[in-house]
């Protein structure tokens, strides 16, 4: 209980911290929240020719398949504003040997690097993300199930877990791959797939998107959670995934940090 | 800094290079698996097609598609603009300047050292696409696969020109990552990379063909595919290199003006 209370405390300071950092690049927000909006709406164009072409691909039509896009942004945004800061500074960190300072620091170094650096205002895809679910549930003509909308919440819990251990388990690589600038580029255009719906995907592609790396789990099942077509079964496949990544991917942190030798020595 | 000793000092540049990305290889091999969203395409694009062709593309043809842009692409990288960003940042953009060698040559080379890395990945690409499709989806004509040379040498220089051009933003602004973000991600998008330009509906195509990232994949790819006769691949090479020399012009004066600016921190 005490280290928990210490722990929570230490998440006050780091995320102060980052706000008052923050607060000085106030014209960041307007200039990050821009590009970000562009860039979403940029990125609907393939589904726009896609859904141009036919109406309905492996069962979802094109309001459908905006729910998962909708999830896709929400994550997105979570990854910006959470995720990416903190573990961009570790690869800097491993590549210029300060990663010992940090590791030096009497708490959990996992903990520390994870919450180094939040940025919220990265976060304006939040916005545009219930943008594109109000619009895809109006296209739909109802809105989504009581039932889903709980379930949809348990699987965004489990979905950031998920993302988190992926970009651990990315982060672990740079401690065997120094040279790590792409690494982040590598996770990103591998999580651009779940864009679409897994049911897409054929054959082996599939089973790594669902299993390997979990995109399915990620956008496609808290999308059929909303609109009411999940199965209890794969709810729980999914909580159960995102525990098994995230004791996965600490055990591979864990394995990775005792290679590290300070890039100094 | 006269042409003659730059040409002399070239092929030793290029081996520098090929020993860089040698030593890289681990980072390679990441940028090659960042690259393979033409495959996922491919997989979107194919269960799309299964019950009927779009536009003239069965999955033949998408098949074909996509394989070649996964090759254009490994064939037209360049990543200037993270290495300019960097350099400038760090100051270590000093030491390059004071080579005596004009940096964007030493740039140049160093990108296009990778290539021959790059083709241990897309030639056995290539061999595959000709065992599952067999050349009837391929230009028939010498000439062709000349325009086409000149289309991915054209679609290189896009490709870098853009990159300077974004990483000398970094002089005026400290650090032009995020400009280049915005850059990828149009580039993505109406390159052809993600979606044949032919299947963009009527405005959007028009829209394209006045952008440069058409010229960087679409094209090669659609000559490579045998999507033109040699006339309109003429008439297409002649609007790629227009937009060369513009990207080049608008470089260079990006560059002089960009320089003067530069301090050299800590470095």
């Amino acid at each position: 209980m005490r280290t928990l209370r210490r722990y929570f405390g230490l998440l006050r300071v780091q995320v102060r911290s980052s706000v008052l950092l923050g607060l000085q690049y106030r014209a960041d927000f307007l200039i990050d929240g821009a590009i970000s909006l562009c860039w979403t709406g940029t990125a609907l164009v393939p589904l726009f020719v896609v859904f141009h072409a036919r109406p309905e691909i492996a069962g979802w039509n094109f309001a459908e398949a905006l729910v998962v896009v909708g999830w896709f942004t929400l994550l997105e945004a979570i990854l910006e504003g959470a995720i990416n800061p903190s573990l961009t500074a570790v690869v800097e960190h491993i590549r210029q040997g300060t990663l010992d300072f940090v590791l030096l620091k009497p708490a959990d170094a996992q903990f520390l690097v994870s919450t180094s650096r939040f940025e919220p205002w990265r976060s304006t895809n939040v916005f545009t993300a219930f943008a594109i679910w109000v619009f895809a549930f109006v296209r739909l003509g109802h809105g989504p199930s009581p039932l889903g909308t709980v379930f949809a919440l348990v699987l965004l819990a489990s979905a950031t877990l998920l993302l988190y251990s992926l970009w651990i388990l990315t982060v672990s690589a740079a401690f065997y791959v120094v040279k790590v600038d792409n690494l982040t580029n590598l996770f990103g255009s591998v999580f651009d797939a779940a864009r679409w719906p897994v049911q897409i995907f054929r054959g082996v592609l599939r089973w790594v998107f669902t299993l390997v790396v979990p995109l399915a789990l990620m956008t496609t099942y808290p999308a059929e959670a909303l609109l009411g077509r999940l199965s209890p079964g794969a709810l729980l496949g999914s909580v159960v995934g995102a525990g098994v990544f995230s004791f996965l991917s600490r055990r591979v942190w864990l394995d990775s940090l005792a290679r590290y030798s300070s890039a100094s020595s | 800094m006269s042409v003659a000793s730059t040409a002399r000092a070239l092929p030793t540049l290029m081996r520098v290079g090929f020993a860089e990305a040698v030593a890289y290889r681990a980072e390679m091999l990441v940028w090659v698996l960042a690259t393979t969203m033409p495959l996922i395409m491919l997989a979107l694009w194919s269960a799309v097609a299964a019950d009927g062709p779009v536009g003239r593309f069965d999955q033949r043809d998408f098949l074909a598609y996509f394989l070649a842009t996964f090759i254009v692409r490994q064939l037209t990288g360049a990543w200037v603009a993270w290495q300019m960003s960097w350099e400038v940042r760090t100051g270590a953009l000093s030491m390059r300047l004071l080579r005596p060698i004009h940096p964007m040559v030493s740039y140049a080379v160093e990108n296009l050292a990778a290539v021959p890395l790059r083709l241990v990945v897309a030639v056995p690409v290539a061999v595959l696409a000709l065992v599952l499709l067999g050349t009837k989806s391929l230009p028939h004509s010498l000439l062709l696969w000349a325009v086409w040379g000149l289309a991915v040498l054209g679609g290189w220089l896009i490709t870098f020109l853009a990159n300077v051009i974004i990483g000398c933003l970094a002089l005026w602004t400290g650090s032009s990552v995020k400009v280049m973000d915005v850059w990828l991600v149009a580039f993505m998008v109406f390159s052809g990379y993600l979606v044949p330009v032919e299947l963009f509906p009527g405005a959007l195509r028009t829209l394209v063909a006045w952008l440069p990232f058409r010229y960087q994949i679409g094209f090669p790819v659609e000559v490579m595919t045998g999507a033109y006769a040699l006339r309109a691949a003429l008439w297409m090479l002649l609007r790629q290199w227009a937009f060369v020399l513009g990207l080049f012009l608008v470089a260079t004066l990006v560059w002089r003006r960009g320089l003067r600016r530069f301090a050299a921190y800590g470095g």
